[in-house]
């Protein structure tokens, strides 16, 4: 099996893996990191080197980083936070058409409550402009919410210009980063983001926890949506999972080592790929190449259905569209959101390889795929 | 390496649980959510785990909701119900701070009270029955063990009442599973709250059994996971774990309550010789890894500071609330003083525990004691 479906998620690094271990195997890992005690102490200290590690990552200070059970719940624990602090009444906030389910989820909840959300499309690339956003704004907007990498095509958003803008106008900036780190360079002592979002397993750390970022000075304040014990300066009660957190900080350690050499391979590899595919008839490339994300190449093949496609491909782990909406089996809504009609969303394949994948894989890859796209298309009616 | 007698706190995950995760943790076994073959391995696990968890503690596997822990677990179901439905919202006055401090989050609008309790920390029935009559209910949560006393609540009892009241009932039962027989169906619970590092699984997971027809609202929004119920890409080790630990915990309970039980009577018996001691619940059916107890005069935590440099991890009452020297609400609720809670210790024993460092405990104690209370009092 040739596994080009990183942006779903990535195995564990060894040294990540080995890291974990301490804390499950270890008679003296198992302390409670909120106990008053020499093991509690223990655990507690791995807790705060990790987080240490993980703001690192960031260029951020380790108080502003709080542990969550991973994006999903740092995606709503910054929205809802955000928002109920701000109180819901005459509230208005920003986001787009294609930005991750746990964001879009969260923000159609908060219209239930009252709140006002603006909803952006995308350009047909993809993109986002730095206009379209303030020009989005009201004297009652309380937040914008931006992904930094679409994690379905990949394309970049203009955090770095935006974040400025939106902090003179006084508006609360949160980004889902969860495509971005490892893959781009975060730096949160340059760029005024107030809150963002991380996902360990998208960067060889395990699943089931996560980070928020939430920016100290200014102080961006929120509502917290866990309660009981106070863990996490109020902010998300519940007993840390230290071994969890420790993978988490070892993952973004070897992240922030990695990057300047596992960007430009994945790149190289997502090129390798586009050359050897992109030159079929009718086929098309979704998002932006200018300027994207490394480690995500979307393509759409016209003529041929997805399930078709994808089930002559059994020796090839990629993704439709998200794994999150996988289980729907819809055609993916970013692909719709770029106004592609329903035929080629359906028929598109996200490529995302990752710091282990070869260029030999990628060869393989893409001959499995130009066998499959071919057969499907001489077994499909001429005018289908 | 120091004796550990804070088992309530969590405990060390058991090797053949680490056993079972760890395939889990090194093989491309991907997002439980992905369609091909790697996604397909951690979805039958994921799905094989939830078989388990749903054995120990008598459900459905389709109740079980995965969570991050028992303070999820316990949001979810005050939140996720109280969203949906109007009513009061009562809970035990002893209840863990997840539940308590979710409760009183819900907001202004709502009323929240507390379920009063006896001196031995079982409701107070008379005048739960009369607190019911009162006006609508949405949801009452009682926790079937005490996390500080070991106090076991007669959640039963409280089943068909709250039914009649047409409320729903959540029973915290972090405490109980692994320790004692634990039934949702029996016990006639709408939700329960369980949490895998409390039974030598890993930190991290837990789940919400939720009675087919019990509607929640989701506290995590985004993605199709567990139903639409709680959103994020399942944590596949540590739920293959928690369902190791909990078939574990389901052919070896007994076993593990009656070697704690003998160490918690010897335990017992050898505080009773103290002057002045005294052990909170003692009159009535506890968990038998636990014993609270105070002795009079003393800083509670200032003894466990003592204790700690002597090599004996002890808590005076939930890790959360630990460092904040406040008293213990569980305590104050039971008609305790102020000054006698805060003597409090809590010992929770655990299979590894034994009588070498049951003694030892109790040696140091009376080491502590005898250096005169002056040492510690009021430190």
């Amino acid at each position: 099996m040739i596994n080009l479906d990183h942006a779903a998620t990535t195995p564990l690094d060894p040294l990540v893996r080995a890291a974990m271990l301490d804390w499950l195997d270890d008679a003296g890992g198992y302390g409670n990191p909120a106990s008053d005690h020499a093991l509690g102490r223990r655990a507690r200290a791995a807790v705060e080197c990790a987080r240490a590690q993980v703001a690192t990552l960031l260029a951020a200070q380790p108080e502003e980083i709080i542990w969550t059970s991973g994006a999903t719940e740092s995606n709503n624990l910054a929205i809802k936070g955000a928002l109920e602090f701000r109180g819901l009444e005459r509230a208005h906030l920003v986001t787009t058409r294609i930005e991750h389910k746990a964001v879009i989820d969260t923000c159609r909840y908060l219209e239930t409550r009252g709140v006002r959300v603006s909803w952006l499309d995308p350009a047909s690339d993809g993109r986002i402009g730095v206009e379209q956003v303030l020009a989005a704004l009201r004297p009652d907007t309380v937040l914008v919410s931006l992904m930094w990498v679409n994690n379905e095509i990949g394309t970049v958003n203009p955090i770095r210009e935006l974040a400025p803008l939106l902090r003179e106008r006084g508006v609360l900036l949160h980004v889902d980063a969860v495509q971005a780190a490892g893959k781009l360079p975060i730096d949160l002592a340059g760029v005024p983001v107030d809150l963002l979002s991380l996902s360990a397993h998208k960067f060889h750390g395990p699943k089931g926890v996560g980070a928020l970022f939430v920016r100290k000075r200014p102080r961006a304040r929120l509502a917290p949506q866990m309660h009981g014990g106070g863990h996490e300066q109020g902010m998300r009660s519940g007993t840390l999972a230290t071994h969890q957190i420790v993978g988490m900080g070892q993952a973004a350690a070897l992240a922030a080592q990695r990057l300047e050499v596992d960007a430009p391979r994945m790149k190289a590899l997502c090129a390798r790929l586009y050359a050897q595919l992109g030159g079929l008839p009718d086929v098309w490339r979704n998002g932006a190449a200018d300027g994207a994300a490394p480690h995500i190449l979307n393509l759409s093949f016209g003529g041929i259905e997805g399930e078709s496609l994808r089930a002559r491909l059994p020796g090839l782990a990629v993704s439709s569209g998200s794994a999150c909406s996988s289980a729907t089996r819809e055609p993916s809504y970013v692909l719709r959101a770029l106004g592609r009609e329903d035929r080629l969303a359906g028929a598109s394949l996200r490529f995302s390889p990752g710091r282990t994948t070869t260029e030999a894989e990628i060869d393989q890859a893409t001959r499995e795929v130009r066998a499959a796209v071919e057969l499907l298309r001489g077994l499909a009616p001429a005018d289908a | 390496m120091p004796a550990y007698l804070d088992h309530n706190a969590t405990t060390r995950v058991d090797p053949r649980v680490l056993e079972a995760m760890l395939p889990y943790l090194s093989g491309p076994y991907g997002n439980a959510s992905s369609l091909h073959r790697f996604g397909r391995a951690a979805r039958d696990a994921v799905e094989r785990a939830r078989v388990q968890v749903a054995s120990l503690v008598g459900a459905q596997p389709g109740e079980v909701v995965w969570t991050s822990g028992g303070t999820e677990s316990n949001n979810l179901a005050i939140k996720g119900v109280a969203a949906l439905h109007p009513g009061r919202v009562l809970y035990g006055a002893t209840e863990h701070p997840a539940v308590m401090e979710a409760a009183e989050a819900l907001g202004d609008q709502r009323t929240v009270e507390a379920v009063a309790v006896d001196g031995q920390g079982l409701v107070d029935w008379p005048a739960f029955a009369r607190q019911l009559e009162r006006g609508p209910v949405a949801l009452v949560a009682l926790m079937r063990a005490n996390n500080e006393t070991g106090v076991i609540q007669d959640v039963a009892r409280a089943a068909p009442m709250v039914r009649a009241a047409g409320a729903r009932l959540h029973v915290d039962a972090v405490q109980a599973a692994g320790k004692m027989a634990l039934d949702f169906e029996a016990l006639g619970a709408d939700l329960m709250s369980l949490s895998s590092h409390k039974l030598y699984g890993p930190k991290g997971i837990g789940a919400l059994v939720r009675r087919a027809g019990i509607d929640l609202w989701p506290l995590h929004h985004g993605g199709p996971q567990e139903k639409g119920l709680r959103g994020g890409t399942e944590n596949v080790a540590a739920i293959v774990g928690f369902g190791e630990a909990a078939e574990l915990a389901e052919r070896e309970w007994q076993a593990r309550a009656g070697h704690v039980g003998v160490l918690r009577e010897r335990l017992e018996a050898a505080l009773r010789e103290l002057p002045g001691v005294v052990i909170f619940g003692a009159q009535v059916e506890r968990l038998p890894n636990t014993v609270q107890f105070a002795l009079p005069g003393y800083d509670g935590e200032a003894l466990l500071m003592q204790l700690d440099r002597k090599g004996f991890a002890v808590s005076s009452g939930s890790a959360c609330a630990s460092g904040k020297g406040e008293p213990s609400h569980v305590l104050l609720a039971m008609g305790l003083s102020r000054e006698t809670a805060r003597g409090a210790i809590r010992v929770s024993l655990g299979v590894a525990s034994t009588a070498e460092e049951v003694d030892g405990f109790v040696d140091a104690l009376r080491v502590l004691g005898s250096a005169g209370r002056g040492a510690v009092a009021g430190a």
